[in-house]
């Protein structure tokens, strides 16, 4: 068995990574699961959360992805997300002043359609700062 | 005959314009490469989306509950036509290539008697489409006059809007207009059908085979309904993309044209005015020699 799978990161606007490592902890739709050399082919979806990659150099490297799905096969897996960030580029400040600000914004949303998509961005930052408080 | 001066205000006016010409083909180039870049850093994500989607679908193709993403509602009465255009002019053809077809589309259902709707993005396509379509359209044009780099984002609202007026049974087909990137020189109109998703045949043969041992996470189903309304994303930012790269493109193309006609212009303006100039030159020279001569 190999001691490394390739990883590849790719979000709509471009290809985040594309590199040896030596595993990978995905969030599934139904759980962490992890992925090291000579997993057994898996399709899942993503959660909203924290994909974990333990580096050759047994360093972490974190990234936060949201929507879309991972693919596994052998010694290759790729994730395609909607949204993927190198987490460390989030300032736990700086979010939840944004948070509070998009609570405000959800209660001033005069309408539907406005309060639809203010809700969905909540969502979304409330998910990103899970992420960032627990690692998960 | 227009005097030396006249002469001479034209070819001053044509070199002027000229250099704007030039500075805006420099510009598209730079543009088209910025966009090129951004074109193909998104070619991976929509590859595997598409690859996984077809082999999901061709394994999933015959049974019951499949999304209407994918299946269809049954109907083909009322089609939304996305047309696709620049934000600006003075790029050829550019525009008026995407709306001719899109107009082609149009006649063609009414023909068939189904009901039209339109939906433009871009400014350009909306002011010539709305002259002979102003009935058919659902909505002012989607703005992004605003936007200097295309984000995944602006394809996202507007791919949500249109799944969400498909849930509510708003249409049946949805079809994006758009123009494809080939080379500086070529690009082509296309449409696009993103409801229900067309899953190119041969990609599903493909990838058919190698898929029979994947263990799934939901199950099958459940993935291939989630993906099919993202891939309606994916598959409007990778036309908004080849649109950008299209516009810049025909841009420089037009904008090339242009600095050589007016090179061309300056060159001839000038023949005319050297010629004017010596034969005043002569004509000066043959009253000093009569002069002279009518002296002696």
């Amino acid at each position: 068995m190999a001691d490394a799978l390739k990883l590849e990161l790719v979000s709509p606007e471009k290809e985040l990574a594309s590199r040896m490592v030596r595993e990978v902890l995905v969030p599934g739709l139904e759980g962490y699961f992890e992925v090291r050399p000579g997993h057994a082919p898996v399709l899942s979806i993503l959660r909203p959360g924290v994909l974990r990659i333990t580096e050759i150099s047994n360093a972490e490297t974190q990234f936060f992805v949201r929507g879309g799905y991972v693919e596994v096969g052998g010694d290759e897996m790729s994730v395609l997300a909607e949204y993927a960030m190198p987490l460390e580029q989030f300032d736990a400040e700086k979010l939840q002043r944004e948070i509070r600000w998009a609570e405000e914004d959800l209660q001033d949303a005069r309408n539907e359609e406005e309060h639809r998509k203010l809700a969905e961005r909540l969502d979304f930052l409330r998910a990103l700062q899970t992420a960032l408080e627990t690692g998960f | 005959m227009p005097s030396l001066k006249d002469l001479r205000n034209r070819i001053n006016s044509v070199k002027a314009t000229q250099k704007i010409t030039k500075a805006m083909q420099m510009v598209a180039a730079a543009k088209l490469r910025h966009a090129q870049e951004a074109a193909e850093a998104a070619r991976p994500y929509s590859q595997r989306m598409n690859a996984v989607i077809a082999r999901l679908a061709s394994r999933l193709k015959d049974q019951e509950g499949i999304s209407p993403f994918l299946a269809g509602t049954g109907r083909e009465d009322v089609h939304l036509l996305v047309v696709c255009t620049a934000e600006r002019g003075l790029c050829g053809a550019f525009n008026a290539n995407i709306v001719k077809l899109a107009t082609e589309h149009i006649e063609r259902l009414k023909g068939e008697g189904r009901t039209v709707k339109l939906l433009c993005v871009g400014r350009k396509g909306y002011d010539q489409l709305k002259r002979p379509y102003r009935d058919l359209m659902i909505d002012a044009p989607v703005d992004l006059k605003q936007v200097k780099r295309l984000r995944f984002q602006h394809a996202h609202e507007i791919a949500d809007r249109l799944i969400r007026m498909f849930e509510k049974g708003e249409f049946d087909v949805c079809t994006l207009f758009y123009s494809e990137f080939q080379s500086v020189i070529k690009q082509t109109p296309r449409p696009l059908q993103l409801i229900p998703a067309r899953i190119e045949e041969q990609t599903a043969e493909e990838t058919a085979g190698s898929g029979a041992t994947y263990e799934y996470e939901p199950d099958e189903q459940e993935i291939l309904n989630d993906l099919l309304p993202r891939n309606v994303s994916v598959q409007v930012f990778r036309a908004l993309l080849e649109n950008a790269a299209s516009e810049q493109g025909a841009r420089m193309t037009a904008m090339d044209n242009a600095t050589r006609n007016a090179g061309e212009m300056i060159r001839t303006l000038t023949l005319d005015y050297n010629r004017q100039r010596q034969a005043l030159i002569t004509k000066e020279l043959m009253e000093i020699i009569s002069g002279a001569e009518a002296i002696s």
